[in-house]
C-alpha cells in the first residue's frame, strides 16, 4: 500500500481555488445560514421541555383532555418538530446546495 | 425444559443462525480494508437508514426505556425524546461533512488539519472507552433476558450468555467486516419494528384504542401518584432536577459523537446518500420511539410493577417481554409463550446487531489510527492492518465480557446514558470545531478529547452510580459495596459539567498554541466537506 491520502502532508492548490469562487462562498452562506439558526431553535426548544418538564410541574401536569397532559403533548410536538426540520432540510439541501456543490465538483474534477 | 421453553430456545437458535448465514454470505465479498471498514461504501440511502436503525435502536431503547417508563412514568419518555432530536444535530451537523471529509474513523476528519498521532491517539482512545461502555450494557440486557426466558435466577447462566454474546459478536466483526454488520443490522430494524408494532397494537387494543384511557389505567395500576406527570423520578429536589437536565443534554448531544453511529455514514457512496441515511433513520427512529411510549404505558397498565415485581427487579429491564407474554393471554398460555419467545427472539437480534456495530467501530479505530497511523506511520500493508482489526475485535469482546459480569443490576437506558455522555464530552466538540472554526488546531483537540473523556468518566466513579447511593427500601443501589462510599458528585449524569468543559478546553488548547498548518488545510476541508471534492468514492469492484 502507498502513502495513506488522508495524511496531513498533501495540499492540493486546486482547493484554495475552489475556496475563492463565488460560488463556494454563496454555498457556505446557505449551508450555514440555515443550520446554524435551525440548530440553535431545536436546541432552545429542547431545553425548555426539559427545564419545563422540572421546574413547571403545575403547568406541565395540567390536563388537557381526559388523561393527555401538557406534557405529553410538549414531548410529542418534539417528535413533528424533529421530523418537521428534518423534512424541510431535506428539501432546502436539495434546492439550493446540492446545485452549487454538483457545480463546484466539476471543476473541481477538472482542474485536480 | 418445557414446550415453551424449547420453543424460546428454537427461536433464538433460529435468529442466531439466520446472522451467522448473513456473516458468511458478507464475507465473500469482503477482500479489503474499503470493506472491511465501510462495506465497499456500496449501500444505498435506504439501506444505510435502515442499518443505522439497527445500528441505534438498541436493548437501550427496546428493552430499557420502555422500562423506565413502566417503572417512572413519564420520565422515561425522556429518554425517547433526547434519542430523537439527537439525530437533528447528526443530520445538520455531521453526517454529510464527515462522509465528505474522512474515510473509515471518527479521527480521520480530526486528522485531516491536525498532526496525525496527537489526535489519532486521543480519538481511538475514546473510540473504545465509549464503545466498551455501550457494549456493557447490550450485554447486561442479553444477560437479563436469558434469565427471563429460563425462568432460573443464576449467575451462572447469566455470565455464560454474556460470553455467548461476546464471542458471537466477535465472531460478526471478524469474519463479516462492515458488510455482515449492515446486513445484519438491517435485518435486526425490521424485526424489531415488526416486533413492537405488534406488541403496540395489541396493547391498544385491550384499551380500545384511546390512548387516554391506557394512560388512566398505567396511572392506576401502577399505584403512584403523578405517574403521568413529570417529576416521579427526578423531581424531587435540585440535585436530581438538575441530573434530568444533565442526562438531558448528554442524550441530545450524544448521538453526533457516537464512533459506531459516525462510522456508518462512511458506508454510502456520497454525502446525499448519506443525508438520505439519516433522513430514513429519523423516520424509523422516531416511529419507534413513539411505540416505546405505548410498550411503556402500558406495561405498567398490564404487568405488576411493584417492589419485588420481576418487571422491577430487573431494573424495568424486562418489562416489554413480559408485556408481550401478557397481551398474547398471559403467563402459562400458549399465545403468552409464543409472543414472549418471539419478542425475546426481537430483543436478542437487537442486541447481537448494536455488539457488533460496536466492536467493529472499536477494531476499525485501534487498526487505523493507533496501529496503522500512529505506529506504522501509515505504512502498515492493508492485510497487516485488517489482521490488527480482527485481533483488536477479539480483544475488545473480551474486555467487554469481563465488564459486563459486575454490572448487571444497572438499568440497560441508564448505562447508555453514560456512553451519550462520554460521547457528547470527548468526541462531539472536537468534530464541530474542527468543521466550524479555523482557529482549530491540534492542542486545542487534544484537550477537548482527553479533558472530555477524563472529566465524565471520573465524575461517574465519584458519582452515586459507582458508590454510597441505597435503594428506597435500604438496599445497596450502587456498583461498590456499601462499605465503600468514595461519591462526591451528586448527578449520576456528568454530562453537565463535562460537555461544556471539553468546548472549554478545546477553546483554551487552540487559543494558547500557534499551528499554522492547522488553519491553512481549513480552506481545504471546508471545501472538501460542502462540496465533496476528492471525498472517497466508492469500492471499484
Amino acid at each position: 500500500m502507498t502513502t495513506t491520502p488522508d495524511r496531513a502532508d498533501r495540499h492540493n492548490p486546486v482547493y484554495d481555488r475552489l475556496h475563492e469562487k463565488p460560488e463556494f462562498t454563496e454555498l457556505r452562506a446557505r449551508y450555514r445560514g440555515f443550520v446554524f439558526p435551525a440548530t440553535v431553535a431545536f436546541l432552545i426548544w429542547y431545553l425548555l421541555y426539559v427545564v419545563l418538564s422540572m421546574w413547571a410541574h403545575d403547568f406541565m401536569s395540567h390536563r388537557l383532555v381526559g388523561n393527555i397532559n401538557v406534557a405529553l403533548v410538549f414531548g410529542l410536538l418534539q417528535f413533528v418538530t424533529t421530523f418537521l426540520i428534518a423534512w424541510v432540510y431535506a428539501n432546502y439541501s436539495n434546492r439550493n446546495l446540492d446545485p452549487l456543490a454538483r457545480t463546484l465538483n466539476e471543476q473541481y474534477e477538472k482542474e485536480k | 425444559m418445557d414446550g415453551n421453553q424449547v420453543l424460546t430456545a428454537s427461536l433464538f437458535l433460529a435468529v442466531v443462525a439466520l446472522t451467522i448465514f448473513i456473516t458468511f454470505r458478507a464475507s465473500r465479498g469482503t477482500s479489503g480494508t474499503n470493506d472491511f471498514y465501510a462495506g465497499g461504501r456500496s449501500f444505498s440511502g435506504f439501506q444505510n437508514g435502515l442499518a443505522i436503525g439497527g445500528d441505534y435502536m438498541s436493548a437501550a431503547s427496546f428493552l430499557g426505556i420502555s422500562g423506565l417508563i413502566a417503572l417512572s412514568g413519564y420520565d422515561g419518555f425522556l429518554y425517547s425524546i433526547g434519542f430523537l432530536v439527537a439525530w437533528l444535530v447528526a443530520l445538520l451537523l455531521v453526517a454529510e461533512v464527515l462522509r465528505n471529509s474522512g474515510r473509515y474513523t471518527m479521527a480521520d476528519q480530526l486528522a485531516y488539519r491536525m498532526k496525525q498521532r496527537p489526535v489519532r491517539t486521543a480519538a481511538a482512545t475514546s473510540t473504545v472507552v465509549v464503545s466498551i461502555f455501550y457494549l456493557l450494557a447490550q450485554m447486561v440486557g442479553a444477560g437479563a433476558l436469558v434469565t427471563l426466558l429460563l425462568g432460573v435466577e443464576s449467575e451462572w447462566l447469566k455470565n455464560l450468555t454474556i460470553f455467548f454474546v461476546g464471542a458471537l459478536m466477535i465472531f460478526y466483526v471478524t469474519v463479516g467486516g462492515m458488510k455482515g454488520t449492515t446486513w445484519v443490522q438491517i435485518v435486526k430494524a425490521v424485526l424489531l419494528m415488526i416486533g413492537s408494532a405488534l406488541i403496540v397494537i395489541l396493547v391498544l387494543a385491550q384499551f380500545d384504542f384511546n390512548i387516554s384511557e391506557l394512560l388512566g389505567s398505567a396511572a392506576a395500576n401502577s399505584g403512584k401518584d403523578g405517574f403521568l406527570d413529570p417529576g416521579l423520578k427526578y423531581g424531587a429536589d435540585t440535585t436530581s432536577k438538575l441530573n434530568f437536565v444533565s442526562l438531558g443534554l448528554a442524550l441530545v448531544l450524544g448521538t453526533a459523537g457516537l464512533p459506531h453511529i459516525l462510522i456508518r455514514f462512511y458506508t454510502v457512496p456520497t454525502s446525499r446518500d448519506a443525508r438520505k441515511s439519516v433522513l430514513w433513520a429519523i423516520g424509523l427512529i422516531g416511529a419507534f420511539y413513539l411505540m416505546t411510549l405505548v410498550l411503556g404505558f402500558g406495561a405498567a397498565a398490564l404487568l405488576d410493577t411493584s417492589v419485588g415485581s420481576a418487571v422491577q427487579k430487573s431494573g424495568g429491564n424486562l418489562a416489554s417481554p413480559l408485556l408481550a407474554e401478557e397481551v398474547g393471554g398471559g403467563a402459562g398460555t400458549t399465545g403468552g409463550a409464543i409472543l414472549l419467545a418471539v419478542i425475546a427472539a426481537v430483543a436478542f437480534a437487537t442486541i447481537l446487531a448494536v455488539v457488533a456495530g460496536l466492536t467493529l467501530t472499536s477494531s476499525a479505530s485501534v487498526a487505523h489510527d493507533l496501529y496503522n497511523s500512529v505506529f506504522r506511520k501509515g505504512e502498515a500493508s492493508e492485510t497487516d492492518e485488517l489482521k490488527v482489526a480482527r485481533i483488536s475485535a477479539a480483544c475488545i469482546g473480551l474486555v467487554a465480557i469481563i465488564l459486563a459480569i459486575p454490572a448487571q443490576k444497572l438499568n440497560v437506558a441508564f448505562l447508555v446514558a453514560l456512553a451519550f455522555a462520554i460521547a457528547a464530552s470527548a468526541n462531539l466538540p472536537s468534530i464541530i470545531y474542527n468543521m466550524f472554526w479555523r482557529r482549530f488546531n491540534t492542542r486545542g483537540a487534544v484537550w477537548s478529547i482527553y479533558g472530555g473523556l477524563i472529566s465524565s468518566v471520573g465524575l461517574v466513579i465519584f458519582s452515586p452510580v459507582v458508590s454510597g447511593k441505597l435503594n428506597a427500601d435500604g438496599t445497596n443501589a450502587a456498583l461498590l459495596p456499601t462499605s465503600i462510599d468514595i461519591s462526591w458528585f451528586p448527578l449520576e449524569n456528568p454530562g453537565i459539567v463535562s460537555i461544556p468543559l471539553a468546548f472549554f478546553l478545546g477553546w483554551l488548547g487552540s487559543v494558547t498554541s500557534k499551528e499554522p498548518a492547522a488553519e491553512d488545510r481549513f480552506t481545504e476541508l471546508e471545501v472538501r466537506a460542502l462540496t465533496g471534492a476528492g471525498a472517497e468514492g466508492p469500492a471499484q469492484h
